[in-house]
């Protein structure tokens, strides 16, 4: 699947709840299936600055496609984080650099894109293209 | 006796809604709303009396010059100054901080000692910190016990000829605990060294008279206490503020200039380079005005009765844990709920319509003390209700239960 289609599923499994507390209880559970960082890999460089809570991101390039693993010390960052990973995970370098954010607004979770939100949400985004980067140039 | 429900008519802010729930706003400590009576001033200002101070011949500028000495002396008896000129604007506590910090730069020496406490703000320890770099004064630090008290003993040990300086807030933001300023100020004061009191987070709730203290310098910012942002105030004693040299160079802080040399203006000018906060300074002696015709005591007796009654009421909370239960404190409750990370109780608390604090408060050196990232805030003002208390409890409840 494009990531688009991932996130066109996304939208649709969030589009079923009819208030924020099934929203975010939903990305809660999203949470719990996190895939989790190694934790060799918790380390204080891989922390995501600008989170009032602690992220770590890791990825790595499997057939030129790259997987992400990640962790968080708060659910909702860790809903948040595993929202973004099933978007961008298993997808080619040059496509996760181009590719846009636009669903989290459509899945009701808009005020976390907020540059000043506590949550970091923007600075993990920069954070997975930034890998995205990285391997691409590999590729190159 | 305070009617609360008239006060919460004179803050429209009150009366709106987050999410489609009634605000309720617990974020006191961090910033305070503002009243009708307050915004009135600043409109007021701006419709009818905008003009430059002190050096305008024309009667707009006389006017604001007027409005804006008439809020310094308001500020001056308010803590009970000796002089008008003892009282400083400046942009806020922080601000004040660091005019205190930089003019010390040029009175310590090598070996000098600044003690501080461990409860401080971080814009109470950086200051001292960078001037400890330029001038290679030493740091000492009072420690705190569990309850998030000062140790006093510890305190008395660090006092020796060489302390200069003493800085300690009058109660912390992090934990609420009012700290014992007058044993600190009179111990200080026996080896030869000055004192600055933060009164950031004491001046909404208490009315510090600085003669009685004898404090040497206090400082406090004006949105803490129905004022706007962006305005604060230093107290210097006259003879300390004499003494400093002055902080930024510009208009209205010189006497006379030449190529060869500036005489620096009297008292409080000095402190007070360019153009100020005009409307903030006279809306600051208009917040002044507000909470003295509540009344401190009012205020201090009823934020009392809800810091008690939060208190009880979040202690019913299986896991909760309350960070700071100093005796003296102030209505701030700073805790968590088993091993929740405060933003998320937070983020869950805001869907529901309620401000509070989550996160280390700049107080990292006391959150490392407890060992968490840091705690989840609520801090109580005049106009808070125990009717918001009972909803802020079951909202906290539903987001424990969605969060464990």
């Amino acid at each position: 699947m494009s990531i688009e289609d991932v996130q066109n599923e996304i939208i649709e499994e969030f589009a079923m709840f009819e208030d924020w507390e099934e929203r975010y209880q939903y990305m809660i559970d999203l949470g719990k299936d996190l895939p989790l960082i190694d934790e060799k890999y918790k380390t204080e460089d891989n922390i995501i600055k600008g989170c009032q809570s602690k992220v770590w991101v890791h990825a790595n390039m499997v057939d030129d496609k790259i997987n992400f693993t990640a962790d968080s010390d708060a659910i909702i960052t860790k809903g948040i984080i595993a929202i973004l990973i099933r978007a961008f995970s298993n997808q080619h370098p040059a496509a996760i650099i181009e590719a846009n954010t636009d669903f989290i607004d459509k899945i009701g979770l808009k005020e976390h894109l907020s540059p000043t939100r506590a949550n970091g949400l923007v600075s993990m985004i920069k954070q997975l293209k930034l890998y995205a980067i990285a391997y691409q140039t590999q590729l190159n | 006796m305070l009617d609360v429900q008239n006060i919460r008519k004179d803050f429209p802010i009150l009366q709106r809604k987050v999410n489609g729930k009634p605000l309720i706003y617990f974020d006191n400590a961090a910033t305070s709303q503002t009243p009708q009576q307050v915004i009135d001033v600043i409109v007021d200002y701006y419709t009818n009396y905008n003009a430059n101070i002190h050096r305008g011949v024309h009667s707009l500028s006389q006017e604001a010059t007027d409005a804006y000495e008439q809020a310094r002396i308001k500020i001056q008896k308010h803590f009970n100054a000796k002089h008008p000129h003892e009282i400083i604007y400046t942009a806020g506590t922080t601000h004040s901080i660091n005019l205190v910090a930089n003019g010390f730069s040029s009175l310590l020496q090598k070996g000098d000692e600044i003690i501080v406490s461990a409860l401080e703000h971080h814009s109470n320890i950086v200051p001292w910190q960078m001037l400890c770099e330029r001038t290679g004064a030493i740091l000492k630090v009072i420690p705190m016990n569990e309850n998030g008290e000062l140790i006093l003993s510890d305190f008395d040990a660090l006092l020796n000829d060489h302390t200069k300086l003493v800085f300690v807030n009058h109660i912390s933001n992090a934990l609420g605990t009012i700290n014992p300023i007058e044993y600190i100020i009179d111990e200080a004061h026996k080896v030869g060294a000055a004192v600055l009191v933060d009164g950031a987070q004491s001046c909404p709730h208490i009315k510090p008279d600085v003669q009685a203290l004898d404090v040497d310098f206090y400082v406090c910012s004006a949105h803490k206490l129905c004022g706007p942002t962006g305005v604060g105030m230093l107290y210097g004693k006259e003879d300390w503020l004499n003494k400093l040299p002055p902080y930024q160079g510009g208009g209205e802080m010189i006497a006379e200039v030449s190529f060869e040399k500036t005489t620096y203006a009297a008292l409080p000018h000095k402190f007070e380079a360019g153009t100020p906060n005009i409307c903030g300074g006279i809306a600051f002696g208009a917040a002044i005005d507000y909470m003295n015709s509540i009344g401190f005591d009012n205020i201090a007796q009823y934020e009392h009765e809800l810091l008690e009654y939060g208190t009880e009421q979040l202690q019913k909370i299986e896991g909760l844990k309350i960070y700071g239960t100093a005796k003296e404190k102030t209505s701030v409750i700073s805790f968590n709920v088993g091993t929740i990370h405060p933003y998320d109780i937070g983020t869950i608390l805001d869907k529901m319509g309620i401000a509070v604090r989550t996160g280390h408060h700049c107080a990292q050196p006391i959150m490392d003390f407890y060992k968490i990232p840091g705690t989840v805030r609520a801090s109580f003002m005049f106009y808070n209700t125990k009717e918001e208390i009972d909803t802020f409890i079951t909202a906290l409840k539903k987001a424990v239960m969605m969060l464990s």
